[in-house]
């Protein structure tokens, strides 16, 4: 029983593992300062993009 | 002429922040300083792109429209090659440097570059590196005209030959991510399993026993030939040239370590030390990460090629074109217009030469050349195009000689480094007949002990701890460092600049400010009607110099000026109160005046009484004064400049006699005084800008190039500070040589513990329990230690806030 126990939580381990070694192979820790900006630009949907242009021309 | 109201608000351009002289370029009520920052306007309000201004205040670059065929060598199939990073039928990616970038807006706006040209499929910026990555198709969209875009709006792309010429990824912070990983989850894991060992429970089950240690063996298999794979690598290499590096004894403890434990739990008699040796690889890796952690986008390594530009203009023909500038050929017609670099040794053919060779010599006048004369390269031309005959081609010009100058190619040896290894390599030796004798002395009564010992001896004398403490002590520091804008090549800067004990500086652009003056005015003391007098004439023209003169003098209100003439290149004249005031050039005001021509300077006379006369100084930069003052308590200090001898008189209320003062020195004399410098022993220190100092900068212990934008361009140096944080020098040099005492007593520290455990471990009486408590004790005190200690320094000496 805790063979299983702990090859189950060796399991679940070694998959955090595999999940930060594929995040370093695909380049997230390149560059870890610009997303840090680019998640605070808005979405713009078209009313928002109205509204933009309506206060532009006020 | 007559300005009377002064504009009170000031006009700022909608687009780039920057003052509007006048508010006739506008659309609506947004005002904008010239027609390239309203067509940048334009264009991103066509496209909806607007968000741009709401993302940060005035965030645009006022662009440069003039292309000309400037872009025409982007359409060379072999520099496209260079540039792009992948292409295939369709798509092609290119990365650029784009130094212009700095504020949130630049990162959407060139996001969403897709949205002003279809063909680009997809941008992306990565800030700090300054870089931005773009995809596109290029059967829509030609290289060229994607760069041209770029600058349409503002973000030209840095295209440089250097950049072009070597483009290879670093790869090797990836592999480093990669090992902490694996050697950190190992780690954590090792120590779980190792938890009845830990708390002493007797497992009774034989089975669960064995089988947590057969789980510790095979996680520890990845962390020792994986993880610590580099160590052992290090140390071969280290071999084979017959060199015991720190490195060495640093496999040896692993491989210890590690052998003995494969012993202990194939012969039944222990559970091994795989959670110390886990831990000691982890902690390493995480040591080597500080000291690895160098600002990689800052470029330290810059060579000529970086300044010069990627294609030059040459005439064929009577026709122009753009040719790569390695392409460059002698015999070559070149156009260079102005603002232009001359790329290769040339003669002037045609036009009128203004040279700026203050990037090459430090010299901030510029030189006028004629028809005929030669022209070195690394200049800039100041006024109109002119047509040059190529002599020699680029990579054999005077400046690229003095660039291939013996020292750039020297790799220099890291002090710290060789310290360590010093250490390591006495410290292994000894460490090493510890072990034999001790072999031989229990080999006699006891086999098994004597592996023990053996064993024991090597695993607690390990030079962990030394390995440790120096890059911990200096990563942390190099932190520091960086928080207060001065950011190092490596850590091994922070020990040669502990070491130094004379400082050279170069005065134009280090401890003056570029383009920034002061005037002083020469003569009879002036009194306020005189200053009054002078100021109501100035304030009637517009020449730069009268508005300088104008900012000088003191006095609230104006006398009426009459008969107000102004001679363009010579001077004004004008009459208050039947005084007739001259101010302009020598000949103008007086021509018996006496005066060399060392710096500019306007003369004033009243009523043909010449009074004196103001002279265009250098403005120097904030608490430069106290910087000196204080320096020059501990070290020698001297000057070098490119320049006259025309500050001497100003540079000395900073320095003192005692100081050396050297002017008009070339690159070379720089260098060679550096060189003559060390010769006596001495460690130099030089602080200095420009590729004039290049030279310099290398030659010497440590070179700090002062910048005012640290990421756009700096010569080859160990660090690069920015040019407000200057006057915080002396406490970086002080930091630093704390930092050297905090490593020196971490050394100790561990050398106690290693000699504590040797002295168990040759006894015979290190039982596995006080090996595990010592090993992972001294290593991660000594790191404490180093961390804590750095840290509370930095805060006492005003580097890190509290």
């Amino acid at each position: 029983m805790i063979v299983l126990l702990i090859g189950i939580s060796l399991l679940v381990a070694v998959g955090f593992l595999v999940a930060f070694l594929i995040a370093v192979k695909k380049g997230q820790y390149k560059d870890t300062h610009t997303p840090a900006i680019r998640v605070l630009f808005d979405n713009e949907t078209e009313e928002e993009k109205k509204k933009i242009n309506n206060s532009e021309s006020k | 002429m007559n300005k009377e109201t002064k504009t009170e608000i000031l006009l700022t351009c909608y687009h780039c922040g920057d003052e509007c002289k006048d508010d006739s370029i506008r659309i609506d009520e947004k005002l904008f300083c010239c027609n390239g920052c309203k067509t940048v306007y334009e264009i991103l309000d066509q496209n909806k792109l607007c968000n741009y201004y709401n993302l940060d205040q005035n965030p645009g670059i006022s662009p440069n429209f003039n292309f000309g065929n400037r872009f025409d060598y982007l359409d060379d199939p072999s520099t496209i090659q260079k540039i792009l990073d992948f292409q295939d039928e369709n798509i092609s990616k290119a990365t650029f440097h784009i130094p212009q970038m700095h504020c949130s807006s630049c990162i959407w706006l060139l996001e969403n570059l897709f949205k002003l040209n279809i063909a680009v499929t997809h941008s992306q910026v990565d800030f700090l590196k300054k870089e931005l990555s773009v995809t596109f198709n290029h059967n829509k969209i030609s290289l060229k005209e994607l760069v041209k875009l770029l600058t349409s709006i503002g973000y030209e792309p840095q295209i440089l030959l250097e950049s072009v010429e070597q483009k290879n990824e670093n790869k090797s912070s990836q592999t480093l991510h990669l090992r902490i990983g694996v050697a950190g989850f190992c780690f954590l894991n090792v120590m779980v399993f190792s938890f009845p060992e830990y708390l002493g429970i007797d497992v009774s089950d034989s089975f669960l026993k064995d089988f947590f240690v057969t789980l510790n063996f095979i996680l520890s298999l990845p962390v020792v030939f994986f993880s610590g794979w580099e160590y052992f690598g290090s140390a071969i290499k280290g071999l084979r040239k017959k060199i015991i590096n720190i490195d060495f004894p640093i496999s040896l403890g692993i491989l210890a370590l590690f052998g003995r434990s494969i012993y202990e739990v194939a012969s039944q008699t222990g559970a091994g030390y795989f959670d110390s040796l886990t831990g000691l690889i982890f902690l390493l890796l995480i040591g080597k990460f500080f000291q690895e952690k160098t600002y990689s986008y800052l470029n330290f390594e810059r060579n000529y090629k970086s300044f010069f530009p990627l294609s030059v203009t040459i005439k064929i023909d009577g026709k122009e074109m753009s040719i790569p500038v390695n392409k460059l050929m002698v015999g070559n017609r070149i156009i260079v217009r102005k603002n232009e670099i001359i790329p290769a040794d040339a003669i002037l053919f045609n036009g009128a030469g203004r040279i700026d060779y203050s990037f090459v010599t430090g010299e901030s006048k510029p030189v006028t050349k004629v028809s005929g004369e030669m022209i070195y390269a690394g200049g800039r031309q100041l006024s109109s195009a002119i047509e040059l005959e190529v002599i020699r081609e680029v990579s054999q010009s005077y400046l690229t000689q003095l660039w291939n100058n013996d020292i750039f190619n020297k790799k220099t040896e890291s002090f710290f480094t060789n310290f360590s290894n010093v250490v390591s390599k006495r410290f292994t030796i000894f460490v090493l007949l510890t072990a034999f004798v001790s072999v031989g002395f229990w080999l006699p009564s006891s086999f098994a002990t004597a592996i023990n010992v053996f064993t024991a001896v090597l695993i607690v004398a390990c030079p962990c701890a030394i390995a440790l403490s120096a890059p911990f002590t200096f990563g942390n520091a190099m932190r520091i460092f960086g928080r207060n804008k001065f950011y190092l090549r490596n850590t091994s800067v922070i020990e040669d600049l502990g070491k130094v004990d004379s400082i050279v500086f170069d005065k134009t652009g280090t401890i003056t400010q570029l383009g920034k003056s002061d005037l002083v005015f020469t003569g009879t003391v002036l009194n306020s009607f005189q200053q009054k007098i002078i100021k109501s004439l100035v304030r009637n023209s517009t020449h730069p110099l009268s508005l300088k003169i104008y900012n000088s003098l003191e006095s609230d209100d104006f006398f009426p000026v009459t008969k107000f003439d102004e001679i363009p290149g010579l001077g004004i004249t004008g009459v208050v109160y039947g005084n007739t005031i001259k101010v302009g050039s020598k000949e103008y005001v007086n021509q018996s005046a006496h005066a060399d021509d060392l710096a500019t300077k306007i003369f004033v006379s009243i009523n043909d009484e010449v009074l004196g006369f103001f002279t265009v100084t250098n403005s120097y930069r904030e608490g430069i004064g106290e910087v000196v003052k204080s320096l020059s308590k501990r070290f020698k200090l001297s000057l070098l400049s490119g320049d006259n001898e025309g500050e001497k008189f100003n540079l000395l209320k900073f320095f003192t006699t005692k100081d050396e003062l050297l002017f008009k020195q070339s690159p070379e004399d720089k260098l060679n005084y550096v060189k003559s410098l060390q010769s006596s022993n001495k460690k130099v220190l030089m602080v200095g800008d420009g590729l004039n100092d290049a030279g310099a900068l290398k030659q010497s212990d440590v070179g700090i190039a002062v910048t005012e934008d640290i990421s756009s361009f700096s010569p080859a140096c160990d660090a690069i500070l920015d040019a407000s944080n200057l006057n915080m020098l002396p406490k970086f040099l002080n930091y630093s040589q704390s930092a050297i005492k905090i490593i020196y007593i971490s050394f100790v520290i561990s050398f106690l513990y290693n000699l504590i455990g040797l002295s168990f471990a040759i006894q015979g009486m290190l039982s596995p329990l006080i090996a595990a408590i010592l090993m992972p004790l001294s290593s991660i005190s000594v790191v404490l230690f180093a961390t804590i200690s750095t840290n509370l320094l930095a805060k006492r000496r005003g580097l890190l806030s509290q």
